[in-house]
C-alpha cells in the first residue's frame, strides 16, 4: 500500500559508477532538481521546475545514485508531522494510522517502506531526526556548514542543513560522505578537514564505544513520555555494557530554546519566503491592478495556514519596536544555548537524549494545536541553535511505536556520533 | 525660525546626499554574471542567484569589497575589523527576492571626508558612511508612465550589480557645492578605477534639503543637530547627474524659501525630480515611515577586512597628481587641473610629456586636443584607441616637420572629422615644411614682384618686411617657417 511518500516519482539516472552506483535515493522536495518540479509541499510552487540542480543533487549523480523521486514534506518544512503538505499527509510505514514525523516525513517513510534505499532530508529544527525517529530509521543532521545548502529552498537559512536518512548508521554515513564538503556556491560551507574533522564517516560506524563518555542533559529526558524514557535508559544501559559510561549534565538554557528557535526561524522565513509573490512563482491567479493587492492575493491563496502563521509572526518579530524584544532576545538565547552545549561537550564525547519526547502522533490529531506541535521539537531545536551535528538512531519501541535516540557531537565531530549510534543499530 | 530671519530672507540652506554609484567590477556582487550588459537583450545576464531563484545563495565577490576599501582609503574613512551584510525587506517587482542584501550596522566605510573646490575655494564634506549593496533589476513600463502603463516588464540584467551607497553629512550649503562635490567624487572614483561615468545609471543621487535660520550657522559652518531635527526637510529622488543635482536642488531651495517667506510650512515629504520639466513633484505617498525589518544575512559570513586597508594599494589621487604636475613639469595650476581632470587625460599627458617637451605636451593635450574634442562634444575616451596618432602629431610639431598652426588647424581637425592619420593628412594637404630651394625661390620672386615694398623697407618702414614675409608665406602655401623667411628676406635685401 502507498504511504504517499512521494510528491513526484521519477527516475534521474546518475553516473555509471561511483560509491552509490545501483542505489536509489529519495530527495526531499525542497531540494532543487533540474527539470523536475520542486514544490516544497506547497501549492505556491506546484508547477515550479528549477533550471538547476542543488549541489547535493549533483554530488548524488556524480556518485552514481539514481534519484527515485521527490518526497512529501510539511509545506516549506514548517511542521513536525508532514500534515501541512498541500499534497496530503504521508502515513508512517512503521506505525499504521500515525504520522511519519516531519518535516522530512516523505523521505523517512520512503526509506522505512523500502521505496528507496536512501534519502535526503533537511533539518531546520529536527526535520530529519524527528521523522527518522518516528519511522524507525537513521537520520543525521550535520554540523552547520558541512553540507552545501545551494539549491535547498530556504526556510530558516541560519539553522538548516541537508542530511541523510537511511536504514542503518553505516548507510547514512556513506551518503553523508558523498554530500559533505565545501562548495563554492555556498559561502557558509566549511572544510571539516580544516576544522578538526575528516570525511571518513562510514569507517566510523564500527560499534566501538569502549571508553565513550556520554553526557545526558536531564532537561531533555525528564519531560519525555514514560514509554520513551524507558526505551532511552535501556539503550544507555546497552551502551554501558559495551564499555561506555555516562554522567548527567545541565543545560539551563534549553528551557528557552523552543521560543528562541521559533522566533529566529519565523523571522528568517518571513524574509526567505518573500520572493513567492505570484510574479514569477506560483499561481498569480491572473489578478490585475495594484501591485500590492495583487501579490497579497497571490500569497493569500498560494500559502497554507501554518506557513502564513509563521510569516506573520516572523514579520512581527522583526518589526520596529519589537525587534529588540523578540528577535534580538532570541539571538541572545541562541548564543547562550551554544555556550551551554560547548561546555557540556567539553566533558563528554557525545550527549544523548530521546530524539522526540513522544512517540508518533495519530494522523490528524496535531494540526489544531500548533503550540503543542512546536513543543514536540524541544529536544531537536537546541542542536540547530548551536550549529552542532546530531544523529537519530532507532533505540527500541514503546507500545509497538518506534523510539529514536539522539546523539549530539561537537562541531565537525560527525565521526563521534556515528560511532556511538552504530553501537545501537 | 525667527520672524526676523524670514522677513529679511536671512536663511541658510542645508543639504545632505545619498549617492549610489555602480562599482566597476567584472562580475556581479553575489554571482558570476557579467556586469557588462550595455544594450544586451533583457534577462540575458542572469543566473539562479541574481534571479533570486529558490535555493540560490549569494557568494560575495571580493572584487567589490576591494573596490569599496579603495574608496574608503580615498575618502580617509574608518574600515572596520569585520564587515557584515543585512537584509532590507520590502516588496517591489524589481527586487528578485523581495529583499535587498545591503549593509546596516557594520558598513565597510565610516567617517570619511572628501575635499573639493567651489569657485576656487577649497572646502570639504563629511562622509557619514559608505556601504555595499546589490542593485535591483530595472522596470520598463509599457504604454505609459508607472501610473498609466498597460503593463510593466522586468529586466534583471542590472540586478546584482555592486552598488556603493555613500551618505554624506548635511554639510552642503548650496546646490553648486553639491555639483562640485559630485564632480570631484566621480573624478576620484574614476582614478581609483572603480567607476565608469559613461555607463547609464552609474550615478544616482537622493538629496535631503532643508532651510534654517542663517543665524543658526556657526562660525565654522556647522549647525546644531537639534536645529536640523526641527527643520522640515524634503528628500528629492531621481537625480542622475551633477547638473541635474544642481538644478533640482536650486529649484527645491527656491520652492522652500518661497513657501517660508509666504508664511507656509514646508511639508516633510519625498519629492521626485522631473528632469524634462525642471521641477520637483510631491510623490504624494501617504505611507508612514518604512519599516525595512533589517536583520543579519546569514548566508554571508562576516568578512574580516581590517588588514585589507594596508594590503590594497590605491593609485595617486587627482589632488596629489595635480600638485606633482606643477612641481615636476612646471605647469600652471590651471593647466595641471585640466590635465588631471580624469585619470585617462593625466596618463596620456604623462606619456606625451615623457617623449617631448612637457610644455609642448601640455599645450597639445590640455588646449588643442581637449579643446577640439570639447567643441565636438567628444571625450578623450572616444579617441583612446588613437593615442598613437595624436602622439605622432605632437612628434611632427616637435621635430618641426610641420608648423604648429597647420598641425592644430588642419591636421588635428581632419583627424577628428575625417578619421585620417596625421601622416596621410600632411601628405594630402602638402603641409610638410617646404624645402629650402623652394623658399629661396619664393623670396626672390616676392622681392622682384614688389619693388615698392622693397623701397619702403630700405626707407626703414617696419611693416614692409612683414608684408614681404606674408607674400612668401602665401607662395609656399603657409608651409614655410615664418622666422626663416624673415631671415632670408633680410639677407637678400641688405
Amino acid at each position: 500500500m502507498s504511504h504517499n511518500a512521494y510528491i513526484t516519482e521519477t527516475t534521474i539516472e546518475g553516473a555509471d559508477d561511483g560509491p552509490l552506483a545501483g542505489r536509489t535515493v529519495a530527495v526531499k522536495d525542497n531540494i532543487s532538481t533540474a527539470d523536475v518540479r520542486t514544490t516544497c509541499g506547497s501549492a505556491m510552487l506546484d508547477d515550479y521546475v528549477p533550471p538547476y540542480d542543488a549541489t547535493v543533487v549533483s554530488r548524488l549523480k556524480d556518485a552514481g545514485a539514481t534519484i527515485a523521486g521527490k518526497t512529501n514534506m510539511d509545506e516549506f518544512g514548517m511542521g513536525t508531522t508532514t500534515e501541512t503538505s498541500a499534497f496530503g499527509p504521508t502515513e508512517n510505514p512503521a506505525a499504521e494510522g500515525r504520522v511519519p514525523g516531519g518535516s522530512s516525513g516523505g523521505s523517512a517513510a520512503a526509506v522505512a517502506a523500502g521505496e528507496a534505499d536512501l534519502a535526503l532530508g533537511s533539518d531546520t529544527g529536527g526535520s530529519i531526526r524527528c521523522p527518522a525517529a518516528f519511522c524507525g530509521v537513521v537520520g543525521i543532521k550535520p554540523t552547520y556548514g558541512l553540507v552545501s545548502r545551494y539549491g535547498l529552498v530556504a526556510y530558516a537559512n541560519s539553522l538548516e542543513q541537508i542530511g541523510p536518512i537511511a536504514p542503518s548508521v553505516e548507510e547514512a554515513a556513506e551518503l553523508l560522505e558523498v554530500i559533505a564538503g565545501p562548495d563554492e556556491h555556498d559561502g557558509t560551507t566549511r572544510d571539516a578537514a580544516e576544522n578538526g574533522g575528516n570525511y571518513d564517516y562510514a569507517a566510523a560506524a564500527d560499534g566501538d564505544v569502549d571508553g565513550l563518555e556520554i553526557g545526558i542533559p536531564t532537561e531533555l529526558v525528564d519531560d519525555a513520555d514514560e514509554g520513551v524514557t524507558e526505551v532511552f535508559w535501556d539503550a544507555i544501559a546497552d551502551l554501558e555494557s559495551k564499555g561506555a559510561s555516562y554522567h548527567e549534565v545541565e543545560l539551563p538554557s534549553v528551557e528557552h530554546a523552543v521560543e528562541a528557535y521559533y522566533v529566529i526561524a519565523m523571522s528568517e522565513a518571513s524574509s526567505n519566503l518573500a520572493r513567492f509573490d505570484g510574479v514569477r512563482y506560483g499561481n498569480s491567479g491572473g489578478y490585475d491592478g495594484n501591485w500590492n493587492e495583487t501579490f497579497a492575493k497571490a500569497r493569500e491563496e498560494g500559502f497554507g495556514e501554518e506557513v502564513k502563521r509563521r510569516i506573520l509572526l516572523g514579520t512581527y518579530a522583526l518589526s520596529a519596536g519589537y525587534h529588540d524584544k523578540y528577535y534580538k532576545k532570541a539571538q541572545d538565547a541562541r548564543a547562550w544555548v551554544k555556550q551551554d552545549f560547548d561546555e557540556a561537550l567539553s566533558e563528554a564525547d557525545v550527549l544523548a537524549s530521546p530524539t522526540m519526547p513522544v512517540p508518533p502522533m495519530k494522523l490528524g490529531e496535531s494540526l489544531d494545536d500548533p503550540l503543542k506541535m512546536y513543543l514536540a521539537d524541544a529536544n531537536t531545536v537546541p542542536i540547530n541553535l548551536a550549529n552542532l551535528p546530531a544523529i537519530s538512531v532507532p533505540a527500541g519501541e514503546t507500545e509497538d511505536l518506534p523510539v529514536g535516540l539522539q546523539f549530539v557531537g561537537p562541531a565537525f565531530g560527525e565521526q563521534q556520533i556515528i560511532r556511538a549510534a552504530s553501537a545501537l543499530a | 525660525m525667527t520672524a526676523k530671519a524670514v522677513e529679511s530672507g536671512d536663511l541658510a540652506t542645508v543639504i545632505g546626499l545619498e549617492v549610489h554609484v555602480q562599482l566597476e567590477t567584472e562580475t556581479k556582487i553575489f554571482c558570476g554574471c557579467s556586469t557588462d550588459v550595455e544594450d544586451d537583450e533583457p534577462n540575458t545576464h542572469t543566473c539562479p542567484v541574481c534571479l533570486g531563484l529558490p535555493g540560490a545563495l549569494p557568494v560575495l565577490n571580493e572584487g567589490a569589497v576591494e573596490a569599496a576599501v579603495k574608496i574608503g582609503k580615498a575618502i580617509d574613512a574608518d574600515i572596520p575589523e569585520e564587515t557584515t551584510f543585512h537584509r532590507k525587506n520590502y516588496y517591489y517587482p524589481d527586487l528578485p527576492k523581495n529583499f535587498q542584501i545591503t549593509q546596516y550596522d557594520a558598513p565597510i566605510c565610516q567617517d570619511g571626508e572628501l575635499e573639493f573646490s567651489v569657485e576656487g575655494q577649497r572646502t570639504s564634506v563629511g562622509i557619514r558612511r559608505a556601504h555595499l549593496e546589490e542593485d535591483p533589476g530595472s522596470l520598463q513600463h509599457k504604454g505609459g508612465s508607472i501610473d498609466t502603463a498597460d503593463y510593466t516588464l522586468v529586466d534583471y540584467n542590472r540586478a546584482g550589480t555592486p552598488l556603493m551607497e555613500i551618505v554624506t553629512r548635511p554639510d552642503f550649503r548650496s546646490p553648486d557645492e553639491v555639483r562640485a562635490f559630485l564632480a570631484k567624487l566621480e573624478e576620484v572614483l574614476e582614478y581609483l578605477g572603480v567607476f565608469d561615468a559613461t555607463r547609464d545609471g552609474s550615478l544616482r543621487v537622493d538629496a535631503n534639503l532643508s532651510i534654517v535660520d542663517a543665524e543658526e550657522v556657526s562660525g565654522d559652518g556647522t549647525i546644531d543637530a537639534s536645529v536640523l531635527e526641527d527643520a522640515n526637510r524634503t528628500e528629492v529622488k531621481n537625480i542622475s547627474s551633477h547638473k541635474g543635482a544642481e538644478k533640482a536642488l536650486a529649484y527645491e531651495e527656491t520652492r522652500q524659501k518661497n513657501a517660508i517667506s509666504r508664511g507656509r510650512a514646508v511639508e516633510q515629504e519625498t519629492r521626485h525630480w522631473d528632469e524634462s520639466k525642471g521641477i520637483t513633484l510631491s510623490m504624494r505617498s501617504k505611507e508612514e515611515e518604512k519599516d525595512y525589518r533589517y536583520f543579519r544575512e546569514a548566508d554571508l559570513p562576516p568578512l574580516r577586512v581590517s588588514h585589507w586597508k594596508d594590503e590594497i594599494p590605491i593609485p595617486e589621487l587627482p589632488d596629489a597628481r595635480r600638485e606633482r604636475f606643477q612641481s615636476e613639469y612646471g605647469l600652471s595650476d590651471e593647466a595641471a587641473s585640466k590635465l588631471t581632470s580624469t585619470k585617462q587625460v593625466a596618463d596620456f599627458y604623462e606619456d606625451v610629456a615623457e617623449q617631448f617637451d612637457p610644455d609642448l605636451a601640455a599645450t597639445w593635450v590640455a588646449d588643442n586636443l581637449l579643446g577640439e574634442l570639447n567643441y565636438r562634444d567628444m571625450l578623450l575616451t572616444d579617441v583612446a584607441d588613437r593615442f598613437d596618432e595624436v602622439t605622432r602629431l605632437v612628434e611632427l610639431v616637435a621635430e618641426e616637420e610641420i608648423t604648429a598652426k597647420n598641425a592644430r588647424e588642419t591636421v588635428l581637425r581632419s583627424m577628428l572629422d575625417d578619421e585620417l592619420d596625421p601622416d596621410t593628412i600632411v601628405e594630402q594637404e602638402g603641409l610638410g615644411k617646404t624645402g629650402e630651394d623652394e623658399v629661396a625661390a619664393a623670396v626672390t620672386e616676392a622681392i622682384e614682384e614688389n619693388p615698392d615694398a622693397v623701397e619702403d623697407f630700405h626707407a626703414g618702414e617696419d611693416g614692409a618686411l612683414n608684408f614681404l614675409v606674408g607674400q612668401v608665406m602665401q607662395k609656399t602655401g603657409g608651409s614655410a617657417d615664418p622666422g626663416q623667411v624673415n631671415q632670408l628676406l633680410r639677407d637678400e635685401l641688405t
